[in-house]
Order: C-alpha cells, then structure tokens, then sequence
C-alpha cells in the first residue's frame, strides 16, 4: 500500500527516521512537533509537511488535516498525550487507523480496551519500522541502545533454530556481535566458546545494525 | 444504619494529583470520615495535606497502570483525577472507569476544547474556568437582573 497519507506527532531523531521510512515508502508524510527548532530542522531535510505545536490540542489537529489523514502515528514522549491523539483523531476527525506509542505495556491491553487499537511498544515499532524488519516470533524484544548504535534483542531457540545442538564456536557468529546470556530453565548462564545452545534456550543477543540480520539468520534460520 | 459502606456514607475514594484541588478534595473528604487515597508524582506535594489528613499517599506517576493498582483503584468507589494535566487527568479517567472498573470517575479538564472529545468518550469533566467564571458571572449579574 502506497500513497498513504500519515500524520505522525512527536519529536526526536525517531520521529525523523519513522518519517522518512514512510516517505520512503511513498507515503505522504505530515509532521506535528512542540520544539520550533526540531520542526525547522524537520522541514529542511524532509519533503514533509512539518506542522509546529501541540498535537493534543483539537484545534492543531483539525489544522494540521487530521480530516484527511489515512493513519495518525501519535510517537511523542508521554502515554496521556498519545492517547489522547488518537483518540481525538478518530472521534473528531474520523481518522480510520491510530496508532499510539505506549511507555507502559500495561496500558497496550488498556488503550486497546478505550478504542486505540494500534499500541505499541516502542520497540516494535522501532524493529519494525525503523529498521524495517519483519516481525518474527523467535525475537521476543529488541533495545536499541545509544542512537540505535547497539541492538540487545532476546531470541528464542527452537527445534528447528539451526543453533540448536552447536557450540558457540561451532556457529561461528560474526565479529561485533556477542550472545551475551543463555537462560536454560529459567536460569541464566554466561556462554563461553564451547558451550552447546539447545532448543529452548533463551539468549541475550548483542549486535550492531550492520549485522544484526546475518546474526538472527544464524540463530533462527529466518531470512529477515 | 448499616455497617457496610453501600448502605452507609463511608466511601473509598482515589485522588490523583495533590496540588491545591487535589489536596483540598482529599483534606475534606477524610475529615468527613471517607477513606481516602492520594496519588501524587512528587512526595514533596503530600505536603499540602492538613495534619488532621488521615488517609494513605501513593507517590508516582498515575499513567502508570501499576501505579493506580497500588492506589487499590480497583476497590475505589469514586475516583478524581485532579492534576494539572488535562491528558493526564482524561488517561487516568478512562483507565479507571474502563479498566478499573470505578464507578463515579471525575476529571479536571481546564482546555474548554477538550470538552467536545470529553463527551464523546463518555468522561466526565469540571471545567474549572467555567465553574468560577458562571460564579463571577452570576455574582455580577445576580444583583442586577431586572434592572
């Protein structure tokens, strides 16, 4: 689906990559954003229609074309004002699609419970639209850390990971990159060289963005 | 009179927010002799409280579902969002009347143009700016009407 158009308030370098993936994507981006400065360096580097000031606000939005908006992202740094985005988006400007960033997962069931029904956590959408990843479900989480310099992801070995049954040394992982933890039953361990993975063993991945994906090829056997 | 509180006055109430509304509520409602829990992301604010203040503090940040579990927002028979967040106060009620399951939810929203969304999505509000300028109003006006 192309030719989008999405709405995505917040602020920071992830709103400017999330931005720029969609465009990438032929979206047509809108971008509503608090700090002046932020929205001035925004408009330079993006073809974006770069909109400043408080997205919680009705009145921003309806300014901004929440009317006619295919998706709004509400990514900003506080649950109340996302939700509260969203919700104004789609109750008074008939937005179909909201999406709200949510800090605490708890409240990922709970929006869902008061008619948000895309949260999600900040991972998620970093892994999957920032770095533009297919979802799979042997990676349980991924945190970047930094600017997104280091990924910590945790992945979940199964009978048919190709890990399953080779000692570290064996699977020959690349440079840069470290399985950091193993928990086997429930109990972590620190791995060395010669120590066997099996399946069902939870590991503690530590990579960078430029091998990331041959690392998680070589523990799950995914293509990614 | 019955001992237990569906047929008695005594009442579990949340507030959250402890600045001077907050802390008023709560000050007036214990004195009353209802139980009374306040949430306030500053320790610092439960100072507001009187002496005479006989009820519990939750210190955090009440968009934190955890949060208001510890408040016990789940035995709440009434809950008052008060800060002076209007998105804070509309989360908080939504999650307590949705999830909670808290019957009498109330929340201060000072943007009149929240009003509109307030009502749409079932959330009660106390527009306090309404309030006082309909008392000034009617203070101004009252004296004279007819004239």
């Amino acid at each position: 689906m192309a030719g989008l158009k999405i709405m995505l308030a917040g602020q920071g370098s992830q709103l400017y990559f999330l931005a720029r993936a969609f465009q990438a994507k032929g979206h047509l981006v809108t971008i509503v954003c608090k700090d002046a400065g932020e929205c001035a360096w925004l408009s330079r580097r993006l073809k974006a229609l770069v909109v400043c000031g408080d997205a919680s606000l009705p009145r921003l939005l309806g300014e901004a074309g929440a009317a006619e908006m295919d998706v709004v992202l509400a990514a900003t740094p506080r649950d109340a004002d996302n939700l509260l985005i969203c919700q104004s988006a789609a109750h008074q400007f008939g937005v179909k699609r909201t999406l709200a960033l949510v800090n605490d997962p708890e409240l990922e069931p709970v929006m869902r419970e008061l008619g948000v029904d895309g949260g999600f956590s900040m991972t998620q959408v970093l892994s999957g639209l920032i770095e533009r990843r297919v979802e799979s479900a042997a990676v349980l989480n991924l945190i970047p850390l930094g600017q997104g310099e280091v990924n910590l992801t945790e992945v979940q070995l199964d009978t048919a990971s190709p890990a399953a049954g080779r000692t570290l040394v064996e699977l020959g992982l690349p440079e840069d990159s470290l399985i950091a933890c193993v928990f086997r039953n429930g109990r972590p361990l620190v791995p060395r060289g010669g120590t066997e993975l099996l399946a069902g063993d939870k590991l503690v991945v530590m990579t960078l963005p430029g091998n990331y994906a041959r690392v998680l090829r070589l523990l799950t056997g995914e293509r990614r | 009179m019955s001992p237990v509180r569906l047929g008695g006055d005594s009442r579990f109430v949340v507030v959250v927010g402890c600045g001077r509304l907050g802390s008023y509520i709560a000050d007036t409602l214990s004195r009353q002799g209802h139980s009374v829990v306040v949430v306030d992301r500053h320790a610092a604010a439960f100072s507001e409280l009187s002496g005479e203040f006989s009820g519990f503090f939750v210190e955090g940040d009440a968009t934190e579902v955890a949060v208001l579990r510890q408040a016990k927002l789940d035995k709440a028979d009434a809950l008052i969002a008060a800060t002076e967040d209007d998105a804070v106060n509309m989360l908080v009620a939504q999650v307590g009347s949705s999830h909670f399951k808290v019957k009498k939810v109330l929340a201060r929203v000072f943007d009149r143009n929240r009003e509109d969304l307030c009502s749409r999505l079932g959330i009660e509000t106390v527009c306090p700016s309404d309030v006082v300028g309909d008392i000034f109003l009617s203070a101004l006006t009252g004296p004279r009407e007819g004239s």
